[in-house]
């Protein structure tokens, strides 16, 4: 049997290596550009309506997130540190939930502990307002209601970034 | 900023998940063919931002680290007069989030009086270990793994090495792996002590997991395994004429498998999944192996999974019952013969719940029952085709933490 | 044989056809809630899917592509 799929295993494997390499390398597209940020209002998780725009003259962070994401629980607690911390100089942190089911969302969050808002974007509407393409994704917004900074996925350390960008734009 | 991709959406059929897959296609093709101005294709800069869209959706399974567990787990078969039975353990703990390290134990205690076994010399028992080790490490958008095991019986011991790459692509929606595996056998003989003998082996993996719409995914794996040396049982005799020679097996093989795959969410929280592996290889043998499964959410805690697993094969080319003449190699290695397999099994795992506010337990526990039917292989006890039937049980306890 | 290149060409083409009518992802992180299930895995729990393999290895000439890594062994 004349077999030819893959007959050279190393070279096969080298192509493929080298493909996902380049890959690898190329710069990732930006999902959000920065420029002033898309204004929404949502419904909140206490009950009331929350509108983007009225929170001008504050930092913002906006995390998207969902009760299904690994990462976007692992990074939670540290989120939570940030607000307790730095609310009370003027930075609102918006958690926007992009569960299906709102129960999920509700149970994920108190498990959690969340201090700050969370705003729940059953309907997507936000999400592909702010053409999410990764989870969790962060944005930080100055207090003239301009995207500044953007953090797609969440790795460990992050966290200090958030902190430094967060104290940068308080300053302003 | 806003989602709505360019172009019109055709009126096609289909469930509201497939039609954006569908749209797309059309797109593609017309573009190809000329008639869509809009759509460039072939450009440069394109490329660049489509494969470049290597966003890991952070949470897909490709490029995280897999979870911390500690896992044991108990583990029977049971059939053909062969019984094996042992426990097995896994722990693994990520290190600066960055590594994760893994270690296995896994021993099989086995009596063997199996139809080879007592048609030829009496039962036994033995029992082989086996330890692994394994290196998780997340670079970018890509997973590297490292492993190692050695697997040791008394007459028998295999060590092999493999490294892994896994990779996100396509915004997420694609995970490309590559893998590598090779092994080293020394082949010994209850008895003589003076036997050694070597067995080489070496692995090509490839595969491609692809999210089709938001509740179907499907993936494609391709292998090609290559042996050389002594690939035959010092113990296993062949038949000729009736008369009992020892076996004489071909010094290399390459066998080569794809394996098709799709999983998909239908609803009130449940899942059908089926898959399909074609093998083939220079022994002759072609192999076809069919599963089709139904997962289901029942209750909080919950998950069970049924499915029907069927299997069959063609003989080897110097595979024979009873040979007719002397041939340069003859085996009645009844796993080179021509036979079938099938039966159903049933998985199921229980959420315990959360212990010292960071351990998830979950109890798994699997059985399959399966029926064994030869086509070119007797029963010398009765001169029938010879058939069995065999159980496999796993009972398992984790904790992900 | 001529049925394995032509697995080969087909998928360097589908890879080309992909990436050269810049298609974007269709299913967004937001909406792959469903496919985070976990009975939406291929691979099931470590351990026992290395048994369930070995189980079919021991027995049947067919080997590979289920993703369960290798290790030997002379159980036959």
């Amino acid at each position: 049997m004349n077999l030819r799929l893959f007959s050279s295993g190393p070279r096969t494997a080298a192509i493929i290596a080298v493909w996902l390499a380049a890959s690898a390398s190329l710069p990732a597209a930006a999902a959000m550009t920065p420029g002033p940020a898309p204004d929404f209002t949502l419904h909140s998780m206490a009950g009331s309506n929350l509108r983007l725009q009225e929170q001008r003259g504050q930092v913002v962070m906006l995390n998207f997130w969902a009760s299904w994401c690994g990462p976007c629980r692992v990074e939670m607690p540290r989120l939570n540190r940030l607000y307790q911390k730095y609310h009370a100089s003027g930075f609102q942190l918006l958690g926007v939930n992009v569960d299906d089911d709102i129960r999920n969302a509700v149970g994920a969050s108190s498990k959690l502990g969340l201090q700050f808002p969370v705003l729940l974007d059953t309907e997507k509407t936000v999400s592909r307002l702010y053409d999410l393409s990764t989870m969790p994704s962060t944005v930080l917004i100055d207090r003239d209601g301009r995207v500044r900074y953007v953090h797609l996925g969440y790795k460990d350390g992050y966290e200090q970034t958030y902190e430094e960008q967060i104290r940068e734009l308080l300053r302003e | 900023m806003a989602a709505t991709r360019g172009g019109r959406a055709p009126a096609l059929p289909g469930s509201p998940g497939m039609r954006p897959l569908l749209a797309v296609a059309g797109r593609c093709i017309r573009a190809l063919i000329g008639t869509d101005d809009r759509t460039a294709c072939a450009d440069g800069a394109r490329l660049a931002g489509l494969v470049g869209g290597v966003l890991a959706a952070a949470g897909a399974k490709g490029a995280d680290l897999p979870e911390d567990r500690a896992d044991t787990m108990f583990h029977l078969y049971d059939g053909g007069g062969v019984t094996a039975l042992g426990p097995a353990v896994l722990i693994r703990k990520s290190l600066f989030d960055r590594v994760s390290v893994t270690g296995s134990y896994y021993v099989d205690m086995v009596s063997n009086a199996s139809i080879d076994v007592v048609t030829t010399a009496s039962p036994y028992h033995e029992t082989r270990k086996e330890a692994g080790l394994g290196l998780d490490y997340v670079y970018h958008d890509a997973r590297i793994s490292l492993s190692g095991t050695h697997s040791k019986e008394p007459d028998y011991t295999a060590d092999s090495t493999s490294v892994d790459v896994t990779q996100d692509v396509f915004g997420g929606m694609t995970t490309v792996s590559l893998g590598y595996t090779r092994g080293w056998d020394t082949v010994g003989k209850h008895g003589s002590p003076t036997f050694s003998a070597q067995a080489n082996h070496w692995q090509y993996r490839f595969g491609v997991t692809q999210i089709l719409t938001p509740r179907w995914l499907m993936s494609l794996n391709l292998e090609s395994v290559s042996d050389s040396g002594y690939l035959q049982s010092p113990y296993r005799v062949a038949r000729v004429f009736g008369a009992a020679v020892p076996e004489r097996d071909p010094t290399t093989r390459t066998g080569r498998a794809v394996l098709l795959r799709a999983v998909g969410d239908i609803g009130s929280r449940s899942a059908v999944h089926v898959q399909y592996r074609y093998f083939w290889d220079t022994w002759n043998i072609s192999a076809h192996t069919a599963e089709l499964g139904y997962s289901r959410h029942v209750g909080e805690r919950w998950l069970a999974d049924a499915y029907f697993r069927y299997y069959r094969q063609d003989h080897a080319l110097f595979y024979s019952d009873n040979f007719r003449a002397e041939e340069t190699y003859m085996s009645r290695n009844r796993q080179l013969g021509t036979f079938w397999d099938a039966g159903p099994g049933l998985k199921t795992s229980y959420a315990v719940g959360r212990f010292a506010s960071r351990f998830d337990v979950k109890v798994n526990a699997a059985y399959q029952w399966l029926r064994f039917q030869y086509s070119d292989f007797t029963d010398i006890r009765t001169g029938k085709l010879y058939s069995f039937n065999a159980s496999v049980l796993e009972f398992q306890v984790s904790a992900t933490y | 044989m001529n049925a394995h290149r032509t697995l080969a060409t087909g998928l360097m083409a589908a890879a080309a056809l992909l990436a050269g009518c810049g298609i974007q992802p269709w299913v967004k992180p937001y909406e792959r809630e469903r496919l985070a299930d976990p009975m939406m895995k291929f691979a099931g729990e470590p351990l026992a899917d290395k048994h369930r393999e070995h189980v079919f290895d021991v027995r049947e000439a067919a080997h590979g592509a289920t993703g369960v890594q290798g290790g030997g062994c002379g159980c036959n």
